[in-house]
């Protein structure tokens, strides 16, 4: 039903999608989200730390909220940890359902929560120099959305 | 025996560490102790959470950590 993985290595949309599709042949769609390292001309590299007995037990319950809340087939929340580069995949979100509108409201919502709410800190190197990210007004602003 | 303060985000940067072992037990006002500077203002900072073990304290200040507890200092997190 749900797949929350925290990867410490390389992600794959590709392969975990056809795997997703596969566990899930009763669905009636399947819609996913892959976010990547923007690339930005100044940024040579990205790095994501976690706090493992905390941001696997968050998406965890961000998965069993968005179960909770639409009717779905299945659920795939896979992050990735560690030093990436600009165009690497960071994250991929995965909802299969019966019907489109149920995947794309049920990933949106996920999405919106895992950029705000996940237990994630991200850093940037820019001119061989790290960088710790604030978070962006727009990720709480994108997370109103869903508390109206 | 001691408490395993793990600091996340920036608060490693200002630690120089990304743990630090200290006596237990220990209270808030005892974390303060141990954690001078910019990092002892950051941690009172609002914004900054603390948990024991993987639990997240409702109100920071009633911390009460004992030895072999791991003590979480996390700044507001980038998102994913």
């Amino acid at each position: 039903m749900k797949d929350v993985r925290i990867l410490h290595g390389e992600l794959s949309p590709g392969n975990a999608m056809t795997a997703f599709s596969a566990a899930h042949p009763e669905a009636g769609g399947v819609v996913s989200f892959v976010g990547k390292v923007r690339p930005d001309k100044d940024v040579e590299e990205l790095e994501l730390k976690h706090y493992a007995p905390l941001t696997l037990a968050g998406m965890e319950d961000l998965a069993d909220e968005t179960l909770a809340h639409w009717p779905l087939d299945g659920l795939l929340l896979h992050h990735r940890t560690g030093k990436m580069k600009p165009g690497d995949p960071i994250v991929l979100v995965a909802a299969a359902a019966k019907h489109r509108r149920d995947a794309f409201e049920a990933a949106d919502f996920a999405m919106d929560h895992l950029k705000s709410d996940a237990w994630f800190w991200k850093r940037e190197k820019r001119d061989g120099e790290w960088h710790w990210i604030d978070p962006r007004p727009q990720d709480h602003a994108d997370l109103k959305r869903w508390k109206a | 025996m001691s408490v395993k303060l793990v600091f996340l985000g920036k608060l490693a940067d200002l630690a120089g560490a990304p743990d630090k072992d200290v006596p237990g037990p220990l209270d808030w006002q005892g974390l303060l102790d141990a954690l001078p500077g910019p990092l002892g203002e950051a941690v009172k900072g609002e914004r900054t959470r603390v948990a024991v073990d993987g639990k997240l304290l409702a109100d920071k200040t009633a911390l009460s950590a004992s030895d072999g507890d791991e003590v979480a200092l996390l700044p507001p997190v980038s998102g994913g």
